[in-house]
């Protein structure tokens, strides 16, 4: 118990997790209250002068439709995070599964199961996430699932790794031996102890994942106009970059913060955790 | 010489099986791809089912499978559907900017990721070494697409210190710079943590009590030592070289197969998806070849077994 | 006769998060010229910590609080070790003074073949051609006794044995003939019949090097001592609590952690016939040590005043010391 008293307090009192958290903290609020913070709603066009610099009345100025950029990074917020959540959250759901599963039941299934991961990897995941969208089609919910099912072979395998390691410990084998079911065992028992490191890899993949699923918004490919996507914001802001740049700036400005506050905490939560040393041991 | 054979043969089957992993994928795409064809033109059945010949797609899906194989072992998958040019010609076209790209985004970040890698790790915990993490984060952290358009508008526009469109050498340095931060970003901390590793091995405490200078220990019994795990991860992010080609050439509206395949995607270009992405594959693979090479070679334990006892 | 290393006074601590923790205390011996001194404790006695102070190789969190390490060098002059700069330091380390270290896998860099690491320390010392420290480096491979050493020169440290890869690391101490050479546990970690042929090796080149070389020989091993040492002096808890001749010292040793050493050996209980005794209790934490005599919890011939005041390190004759209230009673 002390030793976890030690490690929180570390991970709070650092400068790092400390300037990251708070940042997150402002922009989940900012996403939350979005309608009470910013001043305009992000679908209402021609509030103003159309690309009107940053002012008083519009705090990042106004873009080629009216529209107060301001509000639409705070709306935007909303997109941005949510969706990186989710996307992690499908990628590490499936993930876990597949490969607490594979680990457990051992023998052929493993070999088979650690072959479709290796094969998996045989591809750059932006190239799988594009090939999925080529099939199913453009949208924000199509890209969140493309990079979610992308990020599956990343998770299984070092969820494996750890769940393997675990699968040795003595208390499993007790746990065979009293007669727990299949399914007791491996999500009653080899899940709650690897849940550190799951959460650790979450956390350090969601970086990416939301410049992955903003990437695929702007290139055209995720969120689709009018909605206020950062990614698909840039897009846009991109053809005024010359006379209205804070149409480009401020939207990848955010994006960039939020991405690296996420990063950041992301890197203390696993140095609190000492958790990259289990991974690496789960992989040897 | 076992250790090279060994991963070549490998290739050839994981090729194949990354091949046909294409291959599935892309033939449960809903929808009809004769309409495609057609431009979505009217069309009585009869025409509908020469276009369908012409495609191939009245034969049994086993038949398809086979010859999708033989074809693109031959480099040669057809016609594009728009364009209804060769799709290896379409390729061959545009493969010369996006190669350039790649290599220059490879040279930034391996060169100033190692640079700021070995300058943190050397003295952990130290001021330039929170500074060289931080610009790693930020590395890692910054969307490439923004930071291209931010490289434009401020040197291009701004300052003009540097032209925004054109050819030639002068015109890669922002894609390039685009394309390798956050590789860079991810070189730097990996070397780096890999550095502190080393440095902390006992091997180096033996050299030290040889005598030898810092300098030496740090050029000739770490940085080998701790170039292993950087080098792994290039072979992942060889990923991110195509992909920052397809992001980094739309905004810098430069040529090359990346933008090739964002319009095709676009435009449901089947055949020219298809090819592209058999193409990006192969190379993929390739190049992770290359990288298992270089790791034997810099890893003697890896390549070599113990002979005596 | 001067000698070959004079140590006085020697405090190192460590910093940690718990604060700094004292882990050598006052220590002060000495070695001759071509003796064979042994230093004999538990872990957690301090030993190797004595040989990284020497050679100037603790680790970052570790520093030398006060006290004095004379060397005697190569040219017969006479230097402190702590006065030195890194510069000076890495002209003396592995040239005047060298160390054989425990884990000869670890100890070796795995990328470079092991022929190679012997013929850096002897470029970075000696001002000769490549190609004449590489045939030093083969006499060198002939000397510890490596058949075949042109083909084993060649070979990284994975292709060979734990008994090869140690005879490596003591013809890399060896290279540049110095006056003292550290040997911390070097045969710990091999096989018995190994460390067997291992300690023949070093008797052999101790009587055979030509420029006096004294070794101060790190173990915990006892039977070993008897093999190889002149003169012993034992740790406890950072400090030294017994010195004196080899064959003085398992006669009749003067203090009852070093009978509780021997009486813990083999071979002792069945030359006299007695049942193996262990001492009672544990080596205690550093930051917690008993008040008093470190060892009197432990101790069977406690007494009250000892776990009030500290022993000093007393001279009992020219040659024996020993830091106990008690000792008259074992003479």
């Amino acid at each position: 118990m002390n030793r976890n008293k030690i490690i929180l307090k570390r991970f709070l009192l650092n400068k790092g997790s400390a300037i990251g958290g708070i940042f997150l903290i402002v922009i989940i609020i900012g996403a939350i209250f979005a309608p009470v913070i910013a001043p305009y709603n992000w679908n209402a066009v021609d509030t103003g002068p159309r690309l009107s610099p940053p002012s008083l009345s519009y705090l990042f100025g106004t873009d080629i439709h009216g529209r107060d950029v301001f509000s639409r990074i705070v709306y935007g917020a909303r997109y941005s995070l949510s969706v990186g959540v989710i996307s992690v959250l499908f990628g590490i759901i499936a993930g876990s599964m597949f490969g607490i599963t594979i680990a457990y039941i051992g023998g052929r299934v493993d070999i088979i199961g650690s072959r479709i991961i290796d094969v998996m990897f045989g591809f750059p995941s932006f190239l799988l996430s594009l090939l999925v969208v080529a099939i199913i089609g453009v949208g924000l919910w199509n890209v969140v699932f493309a990079v979610g099912l992308a990020s599956i072979p990343h998770f299984a395998r070092i969820i494996r790794s750890a769940a393997l390691q675990v699968k040795e410990q003595p208390y499993i084998e007790a746990g065979i031996n009293l007669g727990f079911g299949n399914l007791r065992i491996m999500f009653g028992h080899i899940l709650p102890n690897i849940f550190p490191i799951i959460i650790v890899i979450a956390t350090m993949d969601l970086g990416g994942a939301i410049i992955s699923i903003a990437s695929l918004s702007f290139l055209g490919l995720g969120a689709q106009p009018p909605e206020p996507e950062w990614g698909a914001m840039l897009s846009s802001g991109r053809e005024y970059m010359r006379y209205a740049p804070w149409t480009m700036i401020y939207p990848g400005l955010f994006l960039f913060l939020t991405v690296m506050s996420v990063n950041l905490l992301g890197d203390r939560l696993s140095q609190a955790l000492d958790a990259r040393q289990s991974i690496n041991r789960g992989k040897a | 010489m076992n250790f090279f054979i060994k991963k070549l043969i490998i290739v050839i089957p994981t090729l194949y099986i990354a091949w046909t992993v294409v291959f599935v994928t892309l033939n449960i795409i809903p929808g009809d791809p004769v309409n495609l064809m057609l431009g979505g033109r009217p069309a009585s059945e009869e025409v509908r089912e020469n276009v369908r010949k012409n495609l191939g797609l009245d034969k049994p899906v086993a038949e398809r499978y086979v010859s999708f194989l033989i074809n693109a072992t031959k480099g040669d998958l057809g016609k594009s559907y728009l364009t209804r040019q060769p799709v290896t010609k379409m390729i061959k076209e545009n493969m010369m900017p996006t190669i350039q790209l790649s290599i220059g985004g490879l040279i930034f970040g391996v060169f100033f990721g190692v640079f700021f890698g070995i300058i943190a790790g050397t003295k952990p915990n130290s001021m330039r070494d929170t500074f060289a993490m931080v610009i790693a984060l930020c590395g890692i952290s910054l969307p490439s697409f923004w930071i291209g358009m931010m490289l434009i508008f401020i040197f291009g526009t701004t300052l003009g210190w540097v032209p925004i469109v054109g050819e030639g050498f002068v015109s890669l340095i922002l894609p390039s710079i685009s394309v390798g931060l956050f590789f860079a970003g991810g070189m730097a901390r990996l070397t780096r943590s890999s550095l502190v590793d080393v440095l902390n091995q006992d091997y180096i405490r033996t050299a030290k009590s040889k005598g030898l200078s810092t300098y030496n220990i740090i050029l000739k019994h770490s940085l080998r030592n701790a170039m292993i795990p950087p080098v792994t991860l290039l072979g992942i992010q060889f990923g991110l070289l195509i992909t920052g080609a397809v992001i980094t050439e739309e905004v810098f509206a430069r040529p090359g197969l990346g933008q090739l395949l964002l319009q095709a995607i676009l435009a449901k270009d089947i055949p020219l998806v298809q090819a592209l992405v058999v193409y990006m594959t192969a190379v993929y693979i390739f190049l992770n070849l290359i990288v298992d090479f270089t790791y034997g070679i810099i890893d003697p334990r890896i390549r070599l077994e113990r002979k005596s006892a | 006769m001067r000698n070959t290393l004079e140590v006085k006074d020697l405090n190192t601590y460590f910093k940690s998060d718990y604060g700094s923790i004292k882990a050598l205390e006052n220590i002060s011996f000495y070695i001759k010229e071509g003796e064979v001194l042994a230093l004999v404790g538990e872990s957690g006695s301090g030993k190797t910590v004595t040989s990284l102070s020497i050679m100037g190789l603790l680790p970052p969190n570790g520093f030398i609080e006060k006290g004095k390490i004379a060397l005697l060098t190569k040219n017969n002059t006479q230097i402190n070790i702590l006065e030195l700069s890194e510069k000076k330091l890495n002209q003396i380390r592995g040239n005047d003074v060298s160390m054989v270290f425990q884990e000869p896998m670890t100890c070796l860099n795995p990328t470079m073949t092991v022929g190679s690491q012997i013929i850096e320390v002897i470029i970075n010392h000696k001002n000769i051609s490549f190609s004449a420290a590489k045939k030093e480096m083969i006499e060198l491979l002939k000397l510890v006794e490596i058949p075949e050493p042109e083909q084993r020169s060649t070979e990284y440290p994975h292709q060979l044995s734990g008994g090869m890869r140690q005879r490596i690391m003591i013809s890399i101490a060896l290279a540049c003939e110095p006056k003292l050479i550290i040997a911390d546990e070097p045969t710990t970690a091999l096989d018995v019949t190994i460390q067997a042929q291992l300690l023949d090796l070093l008797k052999k080149l101790k009587n055979s090097l030509v420029s006096k070389t004294s070794i101060l020989f790190i173990t915990h091993n006892l039977g070993i001592v008897r093999e190889i040492a002149d003169r012993i002096i034992v740790m406890y808890a950072g400090n030294i609590v017994e010195e004196g001749k080899v064959s003085e010292v398992f006669n009749k040793p003067l203090h009852p952690y070093t009978i509780g050493l021997i009486q813990s050996l083999p071979e002792f209980n069945i030359e006299n016939r007695k049942k193996i005794q262990p001492i009672p209790g544990n080596v205690p934490n550093m930051n917690n040590l008993p008040s008093g005599c470190n060892f009197n919890p432990r101790c069977y011939l406690v007494k009250e005043s000892c776990k009030i005041q500290k022993p000093d390190l007393a001279k009992i004759s020219e040659s024996r010391k020993s830091r106990c209230f008690e000792y008259k009673q074992l003479i």
